[in-house]
């Protein structure tokens, strides 16, 4: 028979844990949708940017007029030799399948690049601590050295994810500029998980140079969520009281698609190609930066929803160890009575 | 003609402007511009520098890193890298900078460090001016 006194010690214990997963979902709840608030708040000059570039891009004739190539080096199309790889995971654990997810898809990216000299650079604690076990560091080389090709780690950025700064992704979209620009990479993708409402997230492979098209993300490889995890996600959120649309970006939209296109003859300071040339680069920050941010909102929501998992199932051992406690303590009262019934009429 | 203008300075972390001006002057790539509204439509490169508009008789400073400006008669739009008010500049941290730009300018081997260094420089110079400016 199960000790009355160890099944009521054991509830406690589930009940504390409870206490603890139930907080975690609430403060990722938090901070989910501070996120979301960031997100949105960097609309304006994302859409601002991406749409005076467009205008740009026509005025200053940036492809050829009779050939149709483009006459700015990050948008030109080369040879795929070397790859840089960019993947973007969180710097904590107890997000569910969040981690995992991104680093299976990185091992499939990985797959398929094979044939190329692949570097990696991981943005988060959890992906550098897995990828550092599966590749090495790179050494330096030549870019034109022979050999067969290889995946090597060329950096790692770790505990920047609590603080996503605009200066930390210009910073990262100059240097891989300046690699592309030298020809050491010759392509860039950034692995992240998309997230534009807490049911509407893709694990995504977004080619970042060369830029294909201006104001459309080139998505090489996505994958959603399924329907059981949606359904999952949706409770969590329903229960911490977050919205579950994506925020209305239409009077956003509408106002930055009246930025510097206005149907009047204006002046240019400087040349559209000069405009155009300083712009581009920030274009590709703003892409970097626009991808961290939602990969730290889907980290806060995959916590969020775990945490709620984790909260129901917690409640669903108590109810059971509550029931085998009260079954075992009806069955030593009802042992003790049969006892004292038997001692009775034995006299 | 109105005598005020719109005027919205935006960076990639939020609005910090959306406020109406009667005169703003803009650290443009080849030189400073003031501006009054009725502009003719202008677009320009921004600088390093410092951003001051009136608004009621009280002038108002920002100071910017890289930025991009659209002028309309009515309107005046600016994108900024960064755009901070004299109580957001951190003065410890420009002064800091600023030191770190003088000493790479003295040690600097390449024609990039040095570049970087004196960009640098003067982003430090213009947050610690702008920091020093009262908002009244």
């Amino acid at each position: 028979m199960p000790n009355i006194l160890d099944i009521r010690r054991r509830i406690r214990s589930v009940t504390n844990t409870r206490q603890i997963t139930k907080a975690m979902k609430m403060v990722s709840a938090a901070k989910l949708r501070r996120a979301q608030e960031r997100a949105l708040a960097a609309r304006p000059y994302a859409q601002m940017l991406t749409n005076v570039l467009k205008s740009l891009v026509s005025r200053a004739e940036i492809y050829d007029p009779e050939t149709g190539e483009p006459r700015h080096p990050l948008l030109a199309r080369r040879p795929e030799r070397n790859v840089l790889l960019i993947v973007v995971t969180g710097d904590k654990g107890l997000a569910g399948a969040f981690n995992t997810n991104i680093l299976k898809a990185a091992a499939r990216f990985i797959a398929t690049k094979a044939d190329k000299n692949l570097e990696i650079e991981t943005i988060g604690r959890k992906g550098r601590d897995f990828l550092r076990r599966r590749y090495r560091a790179a050494e330096p080389r030549s870019v034109d050295s022979e050999g067969p090709p290889q995946t090597t780690i060329v950096g790692e950025q770790i505990g920047v994810l609590n603080k996503i700064d605009y200066d930390l992704a210009l910073g990262l979209a100059e240097r891989v500029i300046e690699r592309y620009g030298k020809e050491e990479i010759d392509s860039v993708y950034l692995l992240y998980n998309e997230f534009k409402s807490v049911i509407a997230q893709r694990l995504i492979v977004e080619q970042i140079l060369p830029i294909e098209q201006i104001g459309v993300p080139a998505v090489s490889m996505a994958e959603g969520m399924t329907q059981k995890e949606k359904e999952r996600a949706l409770e969590a959120a329903r229960d911490a009281g977050v919205g579950i649309r994506p925020a209305d970006t239409r009077d956003i939209d509408a106002a930055a698609a009246k930025f510097a296109v206005a149907p009047v003859d204006y002046i240019y300071e400087q040349s559209p190609e000069e405009l155009f040339r300083s712009l581009l680069p920030k274009y590709v920050a703003i892409q970097v930066f626009r991808a961290l941010q939602e990969s730290v909102a889907a980290e806060h929501a995959a916590r969020m929803t775990a945490m709620d998992a984790a909260t129901s199932n917690a409640t669903d051992m108590i109810d059971s160890l509550t029931l085998a406690m009260n079954r075992a303590r009806q069955a030593k009262i009802t042992k003790e009575i049969i006892e004292i019934v038997s001692g009775a009429a034995a006299q | 003609m109105a005598d005020t203008f719109q005027l919205e300075i935006v960076t990639p972390e939020k609005m910090v402007v959306k406020d109406v001006a009667e005169e703003i002057q803009i650290p443009g790539k080849d030189g400073y511009l003031g501006i009054l509204p009725g502009h003719a439509p202008l677009i320009t490169e921004l600088a390093v520098g410092e951003i001051s508009y009136r608004k009621g008789g009280q002038t108002h400073y920002l100071s910017v890193a890289w930025g991009f400006a659209e002028v309309l008669p009515d309107k005046v739009t600016i994108l900024a890298e960064t755009a901070e008010r004299p109580q957001e500049i951190d003065v410890k941290r420009a002064q800091e900078s600023k030191r770190r730009a003088e000493e790479a300018l003295q040690n600097g081997k390449t024609e990039a460090d040095f570049t970087r260094a004196e960009d640098a420089l003067k982003r430090a110079e213009t947050r610690l001016e702008v920091a020093g400016k009262s908002q009244h």
